[in-house]
């Protein structure tokens, strides 16, 4: 520590800190334009300048040391004098814009001018001109109004990882540009632009919206992915016209292109504005979802569909519709014969009042979510090892890991900002172990890369704790302690040789071994795993396999160290654990176990169903073979994110009754006999739950277009209709209510959220949350070995079906679409879909990069543009499913998990050719 | 050919970062400018983003990030010259040529550059083509060795 004293105060500090960061401690204000905490220094714009006594000269702040006995004075008529003369040369060839520029009001250098009351420069020189206009779809970008300050570069550089701009040219012709000038392309995440203390750098989307003046700021959560980063919208007259993000946040102010420029769809002209009752009886329909049309095109046929297929009624219209229709089937075939999707997209709230909906007034237990696509094998696997299946750590843990461990995700596309987490992490000197069958972004940072096939990762980790045993790097006071089984788990380990490890992944053993080793020895390693895992028809072994890895190391149950499956989609935990499960209550409460049902029935006053009920998949199942006869699903659109569309669309087809409810008119929703118009994120007060567990508040900005209504007041109305009572007089009692009935929230208040999310379990209203689970031992007592053994995928590629196929997401779109694809900007970028395929199979093929081949499957063929690269392995190719006219799930099969239910959306086999387009 | 050459060249280095100027000195050596391209590989090779490469590149005067003309013309605005119409000189080759000072013709013909004096005073104002230097310019001279270019757009560097 050094004690040094500025404007007369003593201050004491850490070593290494600069004389800023002592000023900022003590609260005395000194000017910057270059300097960021989370940057590396720069010492280029002259403005923090101070005297330091013994010193000739003032010096910049930022840069210089602090070192014992130091006397700083930070202002004095000199110093003020010298920083006006900086601020003047600064603005000397600035174009004093201000009355139309969009930073006007939030721009530092505007502020500074503002404050040393600069109106006329004595300076006025050169001004420089920059007549490039940057095309990008996303950020503006006028030179001339630069500072050269460099945040923006070092932003890029240093926390994005991606170094897209750099200063170029030398003298009076230095500017900030992209490589050879030409236009952005990069992320788009924008972090640049939340620096640029100028208007140099805005969004496009933010002409003319509005600037400072009668502006709303909105502090809620993104309603993306599960990172859970806190937004600021920026309303003006009900319309979210910005979108920024406050550095003393979850996410530390960074965001992606999808937070913060991938809002236009909250006030979007294509919203749902009134309820909807079908007039056009729905098997004579031709659904949108297949056939090569531009999304222009299917958005205009879609409206002109509407008015064909549907009327406009009002809300009591359609309540008492759907009400009559669900009481019909339920009275008629069941209760039973009744299933509800819910959605990962709704707050935690509305997922607890829907599946109270289902299982209280329609009796059954027959509703499910997305998760069964993407995490029920991670809710199985660590369910059954550890006793729960979250997050173990906390998204802040990440940066002291020393080694990180990421297998089957593409953390930087699909959970950006702990993407970034991970890159500071390894700036910061952690060991990076990556693998994947694809070259993805995160490879560039990684000291390990283990390519290994397609399906093979239990043949991975099996052979990686091979090599843990023979190393001897168990820990085997932990195995003692916390764990049974170890030993004959052990035994089945012997036949997983590095080079049976090689044989089967294709990884070369080196790699294998030195990937074991590494994490073996490691202190506080954390393993990061998503879709790339648990999308397989061994995707419960798949998590099994991670689990053992950590018990056996004792990797888990301590800060930083742990096995971390990340949640895709924003509430996706929160609907799980809302109970939105066929087999769960809230809280991961089994519904077949007497007195936990008693429980619920006392608090629910009604008799509840102990039959465990369909999961989504097998819902379609049912709905084929007319068992079941009635759905209500809730922002959700099987049709594109289900495997195997032309099944789903059949399946719903055959439904007598389908009331969907959302914000835009989806593909499933052209099925449904009644659409219910829903309020989104932006519209409704609430809470969602992050992937690392962290309840946080949504908040209210404006208010829904047209008659739409918020989904609790709906899911509220028909259950009144339905005859069963239920009331909330405003949204935080439904909290309350599940509060009451899982105790893990009870300590959770708005009050409390305010400001920072909680992270369950927290079960008193003085409990601090839980940043890591597992301190102290398993909820379920011992974890448990199990052995299993690795399997072959269930459909492998073949002579007839030579390609492996994969399907995931990409940075830009977001699900299947509905929101991110009717974004401009978005479009313009990510337009169409594609399918990457690799240099040799393409050239192998006489496949040119852009060119439309033929994808087919077993189950059905798309046309769809190639683009050929590096990211896949020879004989894989990948494909983004957010994409309607060229859906993957066309090809994808739906052989599933036994144990989870989770379809195999991660390998199946194609055959690729090439097409000869006629021109019509 | 390019790209041959820039592997070869590439080979007898690394991969360090700090290898990066030698590289281009070298690549310019070789093929007189330094193609996008081979920036891009470049950086690739040394692993740096390619802002990074183009950044230094732009950054010292000795690269060029266009390729020269055939015709490659230097005129003296050195003290001895400009007393003697060197501006003039270099006004009415720009009319004739349609470049201005530092650009290149887009079709590779010529390359119009300035230098201070290039040590031949006593024949003011002179100018350089190529290796040859031409002396006491006048406008009649500058139209006898530039006959007229076809209109077209030309580089900005
Ligand atoms: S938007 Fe992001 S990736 Fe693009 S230049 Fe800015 S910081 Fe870099
Ligand atoms: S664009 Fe903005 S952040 Fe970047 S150097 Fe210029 S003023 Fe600074
Ligand atoms: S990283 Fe996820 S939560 Fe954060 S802004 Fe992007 S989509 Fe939203
Ligand atoms: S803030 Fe210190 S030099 Fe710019
Ligand atoms: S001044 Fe032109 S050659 Fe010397």
């Amino acid at each position: 520590m050094v004690t040094l004293t500025i404007d007369g105060k003593k201050v004491t500090v850490r070593k290494l800190s600069t004389v800023l960061d002592a000023a900022r401690k003590l609260d005395i204000p000194i000017p910057t334009l270059c300097h960021h905490s989370e940057l590396s220094p720069y010492g280029g714009c002259r403005l923090c300048i101070v005297e330091i006594k013994g010193m000739a000269r003032p010096i910049t702040a930022c840069t210089t040391p602090v070192s014992d006995g130091m006397e700083v004075i930070t202002t004095s008529p000199y110093i003020e004098k010298l920083r006006k003369t900086t601020l003047e040369l600064l603005l000397s060839d600035h174009p004093n814009d201000c009355m139309v520029c969009e930073r006007a009001g939030d721009c530092t250098l505007q502020e500074l001018a503002y404050f040393y009351g600069i109106r006329e420069n004595r300076f006025e020189g050169e001004r420089r001109f920059y007549t490039r206009k940057d095309n990008n779809p996303f950020i503006e970008r006028e030179m001339e109004k630069c500072i050269l300050c460099g945040q923006c570069v070092r932003i890029c550089d240093e926390i994005q990882g991606v170094g897209a701009i750099d200063f170029a040219h030398r003298g009076f012709k230095t500017r900030i540009c992209p490589p050879y000038e030409k236009d952005l392309n990069c992320e788009f995440c924008g972090q640049c632009v939340a620096v640029c203390p100028t208007g140099a750098l805005t969004g496009k989307m933010w002409a003319h919206k509005g600037r400072q003046k009668d502006i709303k700021e909105i502090e809620t959560v993104c309603p993306y992915c599960g990172c859970g980063c806190s937004l600021t919208l920026h309303v003006r007259r009900n319309e979210v016209i910005r979108v920024s993000s406050r550095e003393d946040t979850i996410n530390e102010g960074w965001l992606c292109a999808k937070g913060r420029f991938g809002y236009g769809f909250i006030n979007h002209p294509d919203r749902l504005t009134k309820p909807l009752i079908r007039i056009v009886p729905k098997n004579s329909q031709k659904s949108s979802a297949r056939g090569g049309r531009s999304q222009k095109t299917l958005n205009s046929q879609l409206s002109t569909l509407n008015s064909q297929l549907f009327r406009e009624v009002s809300w009591d219209e359609a309540l008492v519709y759907v009400a009559k229709r669900l009481r019909e089937i339920k009275d008629r075939y069941g209760p039973d014969s009744i299933g509800g999707l819910s959605s990962a997209k709704c707050t935690n709230e509305e997922n607890y009042l829907f599946q109270k909906f289902m299982r209280a007034v329609i009796g059954t237990n027959n509703v499910d979510h997305c998760v069964r696509y993407c995490h029920s094998s991670t809710l199985a696997g660590l369910a059954t090892v550890f006793g729960s299946g979250a997050m173990t750590n906390s998204i802040p843990e990440i940066g002291n890991h020393d080694v990180i461990f990421v297998i089957g995700s593409n953390t930087t596309e699909t959970h950006p900002i702990i993407g970034l987490r991970i890159k500071k992490a390894v700036r910061g000197g952690a060991e990076l172990i990556v693998a994947d069958p694809r070259r993805i972004d995160l490879v560039r940072f990684a000291g390990i890369w283990l390519q290994h096939r397609p399906g093979t990762d239990v043949a991975l980790l099996k052979s990686m704790m091979h090599v843990i045993v023979k190393e001897d790097l168990t820990d085997k006071k932990f195995i003692e302690e916390w764990t049974e089984g170890f030993e004959s788990f052990k035994e089945g380990l012997n036949e997983y040789t590095p080079d049976m490890g090689e044989k089967i992944t294709g990884v070369p053993k080196e790699y294998i071994i030195r990937a074991a080793i590494l994490y073996g020895n490691a202190v506080r390693p954390g393993i990061y795993y998503t879709m790339g895992i648990t999308q397989h028809t061994h995707g419960t072994e798949n998590v099994f396999a991670i689990a053992k890895l950590a018990l056996m190391t004792g990797n888990i149950g301590r800060e930083s160290t742990g096995v971390n499956p990340l949640r895709g989609q924003n509430n996706v935990q929160g609907a799980s654990d809302m109970g939105c499960f066929p087999d769960f209550y809230p809280g991961y409460q089994k519904v077949n176990i007497p007195n936990i049902k008693q429980k619920f029935e006392k608090a629910w006053g009604v008799r509840l169903s102990d039959k465990i009920g369909l999961t989504a998949p097998e819902m379609a199942e049912a709905a084929l073979k007319g068992n079941l006869k009635a759905m209500y699903i809730m922002g959700e659109n099987p049709v594109l994110s289900d495997p195997d569309i032309n099944r789903t669309i059949e399946a719903l087809k055959r439904l007598d009754f389908l009331a969907v409810q959302d914000i835009f008119m989806t593909e499933t929703a052209e099925l449904a006999d009644v659409v219910l118009p829903a309020a989104c994120f932006a519209e409704k007060d609430g809470t969602f739950t992050n992937t690392e567990r962290r309840v946080q508040r949504v908040r209210k900005a404006v208010e829904p277009p047209g008659e739409a209504k918020e989904d609790s007041w709906i899911i509220i109305e028909l259950a009144n209709r339905l005859g069963y009572k239920m009331k909330h007089a405003f949204i935080e009692e439904v909290f309350q209510e599940a509060g009451k009935v899982w105790p893990a929230i009870e300590g959770i208040t708005y009050g409390r959220i305010a400001k920072m999310g909680l992270q369950w379990p927290c079960p008193t209203l003085d409990h601090p949350g839980t940043p890591y689970l597992f301190k102290g031992g398993f909820p379920r007592g011992k974890a448990v070995f199990s052995t299993t053994r690795y399997r072959p995928s269930e459909e492998l590629p073949d002579n007839e079906y030579p390609f492996l196929l994969s399907t995931g997401r990409q940075l830009f779109q977001y699900h299947t679409g509905s929101m991110t694809r009717k974004i401009d900007a978005i479009n313009k970028i990510s337009p169409e879909a594609y399918i990457e395929i690799h240099p040799d199979d393409a050239k192998q093929f006489g496949i040119n990069d852009g060119k439309i081949i033929k994808v087919s499957s077993r189950r059905g063929s798309i046309n769809i543009k190639a683009l050929i690269s590096d990211r896949p392995a020879k004989g894989m190719v990948f494909i983004p499913f957010h994409f309607k006219e060229a859906a993957a799930n066309v090809l994808t099969g739906t052989a599933l998990d036994p144990i989870a239910k989770i379809p195999e959306l991660k390998v199946c086999a194609v055959k690729i050719e090439v097409v000869v387009l006629t021109v019509s | 050919m390019e790209e041959e050459l820039l592997e070869e060249i590439l080979a007898s280095y690394r991969g360090d970062r700090g290898e990066l100027v030698p590289i281009l000195q070298e690549v310019q050596d070789n093929l007189g400018y330094l193609p996008e391209k081979s920036m891009v590989d470049i950086a690739k090779f040394i692993g740096v983003p390619e802002s990074h490469v183009y950044s230094v590149a732009s950054f010292y005067a000795q690269f060029r990030l266009l390729p020269l003309g055939r015709k490659r013309i230097a005129v003296c605005r050195g003290t001895a010259c400009h007393i003697r119409g060197a501006p003039q000189i270099l006004n009415r080759i720009e009319k004739t040529i349609g470049l201005k000072e530092g650009e290149t013709s887009d079709d590779l013909e010529y390359t119009l550059e300035t230098v201070a004096c290039f040590g031949c005073c006593a024949l003011a104002p002179c100018i350089r083509v190529n290796m040859d230097v031409v002396g006491e310019m006048t406008s009649e001279k500058v139209d006898e060795l530039f006959p007229p270019v076809i209109e077209g757009v030309k580089n900005d560097q």
